[in-house]
């Protein structure tokens, strides 16, 4: 058994959402100025600038890059021969979740569903845990943002539809949302397992780098046509017309039911914040 | 940009008039920030035909709820919030003299209607550019429903803040017209 203390945790949690919120990752950038130098529309390339300029400002005056820095979504992986000392393991996050959204100025966006009053300190953070072998505990620190989550959905496809169709709904999904998601958008898709399997696999498709392949060769061929097929909807970045509505399109699967298809669309906006740490 | 204008609010129909979809505009003066919970107090007030607790007539409403400022900054990020929760609202305030808004995505047919009918225009700000729009805030005062937190109605003054035309006076809409230019297949 290795001991962690809770308080590291805590404050490992609220370090990566201060970090998350300030600093876009490397593959991002790189996805972003390749889409500039590659962009045909006059506006678009404004868009793409404002955006590049954006992050730069954000990393160097510590400010959040987005004003919604999101409800906090963290993934945990807890090693089976970890033991936590001092606390609760989901006390320790909330608590670093409440103390990242205080001491880094970022917006606390959780309220409550009917009254809209604001919880006030971004919690209750959403947690997902998988427990592994070894005696590590990663951590991913995901703010998400509304806007995009708001175009997201989850559809119980007729299996009949085969992967077409899985590719029709997913272009759809990303036509009908527009300019709503902020794009360029990255664009989650889960396929198989339930109904809530589905979406929780496409969430976590989002944390892929930017460029990398999917190992899985059927599932690498789809997310290439996919990505040409969104990017010749001519969305744009920001929806004012371009030939960069998308970054990239990750997918992951696992099998379902014989009577199912399900298959999830989370999108995300540009600013595709996650960070880790591993302890 | 080919072509950049320069306005200051308040607005009035000639300055809106002239102003075309995919035309850049640096916007200068007071601007209102309202969004989903403001929005819904004002107008329960005018509803029971109250008085509202911002000047309406020539202005501007940017919908944005900000993150909190850092100590010595008049706010923090800044930047839009989606603009469709506001299209129930929209109509109303235009017909009370309201010139333009500041969002991001797509309004409704009867909001892009309003535009033509009162004279007024939206504008598109770079969504998730929120450190950058900041920089743009000289001033930023809480006058109403401070209650509200990141939703309350503040006073802002901007300099040059960047935005583009999204819908314009003749009923004209970049996300329509800007995306099929771009289309293929």
């Amino acid at each position: 058994m290795r001991e962690i203390s809770a308080q590291r945790v805590t404050e490992v949690v609220s370090q990566l959402f201060m970090e998350a919120n300030t600093d876009l990752g490397e593959d991002v950038l790189r996805a972003l100025q390749k889409a500039r130098e590659q962009e045909e529309s006059p506006a678009a390339r404004e868009v793409l600038e404002e955006i590049l300029e954006n992050a730069r400002i954000a990393k160097e005056e510590q400010v959040p890059m987005c004003q919604d820095t999101g409800l906090a979504v963290v993934f945990v992986e807890l090693g089976q021969d970890v033991h936590l000392t001092g606390g609760y393991l989901y006390e320790a996050i909330q608590e670093g979740v409440r103390r990242g959204y205080k001491q880094g100025y970022l917006r606390k966006s959780a309220c409550h569903p009917f009254s809209r009053i604001n919880t006030g300190d971004n919690t209750p953070a959403i947690i997902h845990l998988d427990l592994v072998p070894g005696d590590r505990l990663r951590i991913l620190a995901v703010p998400k943002g509304g806007g995009s989550e708001n175009m997201s959905r989850v559809m119980m496809l007729t299996p009949s539809v085969g992967k077409a169709g899985i590719m029709d709904y997913v272009v759809e999904r990303v036509k009908e949302s527009s300019s709503n998601p902020c794009p360029p958008v990255i664009v989650g898709v889960g396929i198989g397992g339930t109904f809530e399997k589905a979406a929780i696999l496409a969430k976590r498709a989002l944390l892929r780098p930017l460029g990398s392949p999917n190992p899985d060769p059927e599932l690498n061929q789809m997310e290439s046509e996919l990505l040409k097929r969104i990017n010749d909807l001519g969305i744009g970045p920001q929806g004012y017309g371009g030939r960069t509505t998308a970054l990239g399109v990750f997918i992951e699967m696992v099998p379902c039911h014989i009577a199912s298809l399900p298959v999830a669309v989370n999108l995300q906006c540009h600013a595709s914040r996650h960070k880790e740490a591993i302890i | 940009m080919s072509q950049v204008t320069r306005l200051t609010t308040p607005l009035r129909d000639q300055d809106v008039e002239q102003l075309r979809i995919g035309q850049k505009v640096l916007l200068n003066g007071v601007v209102y920030t309202a969004r989903d919970a403001a929005h819904k107090r004002l107008m329960d007030l005018i509803q029971a035909g109250k008085a509202l607790p911002i000047e309406i007539k020539g202005q501007v409403i940017y919908y944005v709820g900000p993150s909190p400022a850092k100590p010595g900054r008049p706010i923090g990020s800044a930047g839009p919030t989606t603009s469709y929760r506001m299209d129930a609202y929209a109509p109303k305030l235009m017909e009370l003299g309201l010139k333009g808004m500041i969002g991001k995505g797509k309004r409704a047919p009867e909001v892009i209607q309003a535009m033509v009918r009162h004279k007024a225009v939206y504008f598109g700000a770079t969504g998730g550019a929120g450190a950058l729009l900041a920089r743009s805030v000289l001033e930023a005062e809480i006058v109403a429903y401070e209650d509200l937190g990141p939703e309350a109605i503040r006073r802002l003054v901007v300099k040059d803040l960047p935005l583009m035309v999204v819908n314009d006076v003749l009923g004209h809409d970049l996300y329509e017209e800007g995306v099929r230019r771009y289309a293929r297949g």
